[in-house]
C-alpha cells in the first residue's frame, strides 16, 4: 500500500467518524492494551500470531462474556481505502459474534492488505471464494438507523469504531 | 371509474395527505436529495447502471440453470435449497422446519419477499413467535400496519407517532421520547429477543449462484445477528435474486446504496455462504457453539417465472428494491406507499411487482398515481423503464374492465384503435386532438358551454373532471391556419441557413397557438425556412391513459407524415416537451426500430433548436435580449429525463437574463392527471411547493402546456413558454 492509499483509508475512516492508528507487529500487544476498554474479548489476529493472547483480550471468549465484553478485537481480512471499508471474516474463530455484539469493535488490519478501491478488494474476493473461504461481512462505520425519525448510531452493532494498521505486515 | 369510486378515491387520497404524507414528504424527498448528490459525485454510476442492466438480463435468462447451480452450491456447503411455487407452498416449508427444529421463536431481518408472503402471519397461526428486528419493520409489528416504502418501510411515522405507539404498547417507566432514546428501547428490546430466539430468518439483496453466497445489504447489525446468532438460519429470497458469482456483484454493491440512500456503500454488506463456520450463540451455555448450524435457502417463484415469459413486463425482475423510483416521485413524495402501493411493494415499481406476484387488482387502485413523468427512469439503478412497465400494466387493466355503458355515445367522437373496455374518462383524455378540434373549431361558444355550469357538473359526474379546475381554452384560429394564411414562411428555402418543420402539437395547434407563432418567429429570425404542415397528434394523449394500441397507430400517423420531410432534410421542431419525449423515448417501442432511430435524430426541442442555431452562428440580437431580468423557469418532468431542459436555461443565459430554476420533480398536473376529480387535491398538493418556490418571481416560464396550467392556477399569474418570452415580438 502506497502512503496515499493509506491516507486515503485514514480520510474515509475519519469522515465515517472512525479512528485509527498503526502499530507494527511487535508493538501490537502494547498498542492494543491502549485502544481496548475492558472488558475485552477478541479472535486471533492470523497475521500477528500470539499478539492477542499476550493482552488481557479473552480470545477464547463464551456467551456470557461476548455479552458483557466493552470491546471486540478482530482482524480486518483486508480493507478499502475509498470507503473505509473492512472485510470481516466470518470464521470459526468468532470474528461475526465478536465484532458485533460487544459496543466497540478494534480492528486490526495488515498494511498490506489495503486496496485503494472497490475493484481491487473484488479481485481478491474472487480469489478468495474460488479458495472456499467464501463468508465475509464489509463493515463500513457503525451500525446505525433513522427509523425512529433521526439518524441513531450503534444499532445491533457497535456505535464505535477503531482501526489499527499494522505497518510492518 | 363512477363518480362514486372517483369520490371515495379522493377521499382516501386526503385522508392521506393529512396523516402520512408530511412524514413520507420530508423523508423521501431527503433520500431523493442524497441521491442526487451522491450520483453528482460519483461519475461512473451511468456506466455502471448498464453493467448492472446487463449481468441482470442475462442472470434471468439463465435462471434455470442458476437456481441448479445454486442448489448444487448450498448442498455442498450444507444446507439446503427449496423452490416453492407460491407463498402457501413457502409458508408451509418454513413452518416445516421450525417443526423439526422445535422453534418457539424466530428473528427476523428485512425482506419485502416475507412480507409478500406473509410469513409472520403464517408463523403466529402455528403459535411461534416472530419479531422483526430491523427497527422499521419493528415499528410496524408493533403498529401492525404494512410497509409504505420497499427501504424505509415506516417512513410515514414521525418520530412522535412512533413515541406514542412504543409508550402505549410498551408503557415503560420513563415515557419514551427522543429517537435516541426509541432507538435504545427498541434495540435493546430486540437483542433479548435475538439471544432467545431459535431461528434466524433474513431474506437476500444477492444471491450467488456458484458459492451459494447470501447477500445482506443493510445500515443496522440486525441482520447479521440474525443469520448468525440461532443455529437454524432460513433465507427467502425470490428466484430473480440469483447472480451468477462474486464477479457480478461489484456493480451492485457501488450502486444499491447510493440509489437507495445516497451511502457510497451500506454499513454493512453481509456476503454469508451458510451454513458458516461461525460459532453458534446459546446465551444458557457456557461456551461457543461449534457451529453445527442449519441452513435453508427458499426460492420463491409466486409468479416470477411467468413474468419472465412477459416480454413487457420481464424486466421488473431486474429491480433491486432500493426504492430510488418512490422517492423520486412526485405523487410518492406527497402520498406514500399506502396510497401508492399494492398489498405489497411501493413506487412506481410496485406496478410490475404486484401484477406479477399478487395479480391485477392489486394495481387497480394505485396504477394511475403514476402520470408518465418519467423522473424515476434515470433514478433506477438498472435502467428499468418503468412508466413503461406503469402504462402497459394500465392499457391490460383498461381491457379487463366492463365495456363502459357509455361507449355507444362517444365511438363517432372518438376515434380510437381500442377495443370496448376503456373508461370514458380514458377514452375522453386519450382522444383529445379530436375533442380539441371540435373545441377550436366551435370557439369561443366551445368555451363558454364548457365552463358554464351545468356542463362542468355534467363533466365531472360523467367523466371525472374536477370542476375545480379551470378548462383549457380553445383558439379560434389554429396555429396551422394561422400560418397559412400569412402565406407561409417569410424565409424562402434558398435564404435559409435550415430548413425546419414545426410539429404542431394538439396543445400548440388547438389551444395555445402563441407559443406556435413565437416558435415560427424565432426560428425566422435566426435564418430558419419554416412549415407548419398538418400532423397528428403524436400518441401521448392516449399512452398516458394506457391505450398503447391508438397510441401505437398515432405514432405510425406522425412517422408518415414527417418522413418525408426528414428525408428532405428538414428537422422537426416541437414545442410540447411531452411530445418531444414521446419521440425521443417511447416510439422506440411503438415504430420499428429504424423508423424511431430516424425520426428522433432529426427531431429536436425547441430551445434545443434554438440553442444548436446560436452555438452555430445564429445572431442572438434577433431575439429578445434579457438584460439581467429575473425570470423563474421550470422544465418539464420529460424534457428534464432527456436532459433537453438544460437548453432552456442556457439560452436564457446567453441572451442575459438572471435564470433561476426550480428543483421538484414535477409540477402536480401531469397532462389529464390533475383534472381528474379523484387526483386534484393530490395534483395540487404536489403543485404547491413547486408554486410556492416561485411564489416572489415575476415571470413565470414553463415549456410544458399542463405545468404551465398547473402554474397559472395556483400562482394566478400567467406562465409562458419560454420561446413566448425570448422571440421577437
Ligand atoms: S425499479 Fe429501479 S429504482 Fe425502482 S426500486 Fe427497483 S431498482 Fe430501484
Amino acid at each position: 500500500m502506497g502512503s496515499q492509499t493509506r491516507q486515503r483509508l485514514t480520510e474515509a475512516l475519519e469522515s465515517l467518524a472512525v479512528t485509527t492508528s498503526s502499530a507494527t507487529a511487535a508493538d501490537l500487544p502494547d498498542h492494543v492494551a491502549r485502544v481496548i476498554d475492558e472488558p475485552a474479548v477478541g479472535a486471533p489476529l492470523p497475521f500477528a500470531p500470539g499478539a492477542l493472547e499476550a493482552t488481557a483480550v479473552d480470545t477464547d471468549p463464551t456467551p456470557d462474556s461476548l455479552a458483557s465484553a466493552r470491546t471486540g478485537v478482530t482482524p480486518a481480512r483486508f480493507a478499502i481505502a475509498e470507503y473505509g471499508t473492512l472485510a470481516i471474516p466470518s470464521t470459526s474463530a468468532g470474528e461475526e459474534p465478536v465484532s458485533l455484539y460487544p459496543p466497540k469493535h478494534v480492528a486490526v488490519v495488515a498494511e498490506s492488505d489495503v486496496y485503494d478501491d472497490l475493484g481491487g478488494a473484488f479481485d481478491r474476493l474472487a480469489g478468495e471464494f474460488a479458495d472456499g473461504t467464501d463468508s465475509v461481512v464489509f463493515a463500513t462505520g457503525v451500525s446505525a438507523t433513522a427509523d425512529m425519525g433521526e439518524l441513531v448510531e450503534g444499532v445491533h452493532g457497535p456505535r464505535e469504531v477503531h482501526v489499527v494498521v499494522v505497518t510492518d505486515r | 371509474m363512477s363518480r362514486n369510486a372517483d369520490e371515495s378515491r379522493a377521499e382516501r387520497i386526503r385522508a392521506i395527505l393529512e396523516t402520512e404524507g408530511p412524514a413520507v414528504s420530508a423523508n423521501a424527498s431527503l433520500l431523493n436529495e442524497k441521491r442526487y448528490d451522491a450520483i453528482d459525485s460519483f461519475p461512473a454510476y451511468d456506466e455502471l447502471r448498464s453493467e448492472a442492466r446487463g449481468i441482470k438480463e442475462d442472470a434471468i435468462a439463465q435462471l434455470p440453470e442458476l437456481i441448479d447451480r445454486v442448489t448444487e452450491a448450498v448442498e455442498d456447503n450444507g444446507g439446503t435449497v427449496y423452490l416453492a411455487a407460491d407463498a402457501a407452498d413457502a409458508n408451509a416449508y418454513v413452518e416445516s422446519v421450525a417443526a423439526d427444529r422445535g422453534v418457539d421463536s424466530v428473528v427476523k431481518s428485512k425482506s419485502m419477499t416475507t412480507e409478500e408472503i406473509e410469513v409472520n402471519d403464517h408463523l403466529e397461526s402455528r403459535e411461534i413467535d416472530v419479531w422483526e428486528t430491523d427497527l422499521g419493520e419493528f415499528v410496524l409489528q408493533v403498529a401492525d400496519e404494512a410497509p409504505s416504502h420497499l427501504v424505509g418501510p415506516a417512513m410515514h411515522k414521525s418520530r412522535a407517532e412512533i413515541a406514542a405507539l412504543f409508550n402505549g404498547h410498551f408503557e415503560p417507566e420513563e415515557p419514551l421520547e427522543t429517537a435516541e432514546e426509541l432507538t435504545r428501547f427498541a434495540r435493546d428490546y430486540l437483542g433479548e429477543r435475538i439471544r432467545e430466539a431459535d431461528m434466524g430468518m433474513t431474506g437476500a439483496n444477492f444471491v450467488l449462484a456458484e458459492s451459494g453466497t447470501i447477500v445482506l445489504v443493510t445500515n443496522e447489525g440486525n441482520a447479521r445477528k440474525s443469520a448468525v446468532t440461532p443455529d437454524t438460519h432460513v433465507a427467502v429470497a425470490g428466484v430473480e435474486k440469483l447472480l451468477p458469482s462474486v464477479a457480478e456483484l461489484e456493480p451492485f454493491v457501488q450502486l444499491i446504496a447510493r440509489a437507495a440512500t445516497g451511502q457510497p456503500i451500506a454499513q454493512y454488506v453481509s456476503m454469508l455462504s451458510p451454513p458458516t463456520e461461525s460459532p453458534t450463540l446459546d446465551f444458557e451455555s457456557d461456551e461457543l457453539g461449534g457451529g453445527d448450524r442449519e441452513f435453508h435457502l427458499v426460492l420463491l417463484d409466486n409468479g416470477r417465472f411467468d413474468l419472465r415469459e412477459d416480454d413487457e413486463l420481464r424486466e421488473t425482475l431486474y429491480c433491486i428494491r432500493c426504492g430510488a423510483c418512490a422517492n423520486s416521485c412526485a405523487n410518492f413524495q406527497s402520498v406514500g406507499g399506502h396510497a401508492f402501493g399494492g398489498e405489497t411493494y411501493t413506487g412506481g415499481i410496485a406496478t410490475g411487482w404486484e401484477a406479477g406476484v399478487h395479480g391485477a387488482e392489486s394495481v387497480a387502485e394505485f396504477n394511475d398515481l403514476c402520470t408518465g413523468c418519467t423522473r424515476c427512469v434515470n433514478a433506477c439503478p438498472v435502467e428499468i423503464d418503468i412508466p413503461w412497465i406503469n402504462t402497459v400494466v394500465r392499457d391490460r387493466l383498461n381491457r379487463g374492465q366492463d365495456p363502459d355503458r357509455f361507449d355507444h355515445l362517444v365511438d363517432g367522437l372518438l376515434p380510437d384503435e381500442e377495443a370496448p373496455g376503456f373508461t370514458l374518462q380514458k377514452r375522453l383524455f386519450g382522444n383529445f386532438e379530436s375533442l380539441a378540434r371540435v373545441g377550436s373549431a366551435t370557439a369561443p361558444v366551445s368555451n363558454r358551454l364548457a365552463s358554464s355550469r351545468p356542463v362542468r357538473a355534467v363533466l365531472e359526474r360523467a367523466v371525472g373532471i374536477d370542476r375545480r379546475r379551470e378548462l383549457p381554452t380553445f383558439a379560434r384560429r389554429t396555429l396551422i391556419d394561422w400560418f397559412d394564411a400569412r402565406g407561409g414562411s417569410r424565409v424562402a428555402p434558398a435564404d435559409a441557413t435550415r430548413e425546419a418543420v414545426v410539429y404542431p402539437d394538439t396543445y400548440t395547434n388547438y389551444l395555445s397557438p402563441e407559443r406556435g407563432k413565437a416558435t415560427v418567429r424565432a426560428l425566422e429570425s435566426l435564418g430558419v425556412a419554416v412549415r407548419v404542415p398538418p400532423v397528428g397528434e403524436s400518441g401521448r394523449a392516449p399512452l398516458s391513459q394506457g391505450m398503447v394500441d391508438t397510441a401505437r397507430a398515432r405514432a405510425s400517423d406522425v412517422y408518415g407524415s414527417l418522413a418525408e420531410h426528414v428525408d428532405a432534410g428538414r428537422d422537426v421542431v416541437v414545442i410540447e416537451p411531452s411530445d418531444h419525449a414521446m419521440i425521443h423515448r417511447e416510439y422506440e417501442r411503438l415504430l420499428p426500430a429504424a423508423s424511431a432511430r430516424r425520426l428522433r435524430e432529426s427531431s429536436y426541442d425547441v430551445m434545443e433548436y434554438v440553442y444548436g442555431l446560436l452555438e452555430n452562428g445564429a445572431d442572438a440580437d434577433a431575439l429578445r435580449a434579457g438584460d439581467g431580468e429575473a425570470v423563474a423557469y421550470h422544465g418539464h418532468c420529460q424534457g428534464r429525463t432527456l436532459g433537453t431542459d438544460a437548453y432552456a436555461v442556457a439560452v436564457l443565459e446567453r441572451l442575459g437574463y438572471d435564470v433561476r430554476t426550480s428543483d421538484v420533480e414535477c409540477c402536480g398536473m401531469a397532462g389529464s392527471f390533475g383534472y381528474k376529480r379523484a387526483y386534484y387535491e393530490l395534483s395540487v398538493d404536489v403543485g404547491e411547493p413547486l408554486a410556492d418556490s416561485f411564489a416572489d418571481a415575476e415571470t413565470v416560464l414553463a415549456s410544458g402546456t399542463s405545468c404551465g396550467e398547473q402554474l397559472e392556477a395556483l400562482l394566478e399569474r400567467p406562465a409562458r413558454h419560454p420561446i413566448e418570452h425570448v422571440g421577437p415580438q
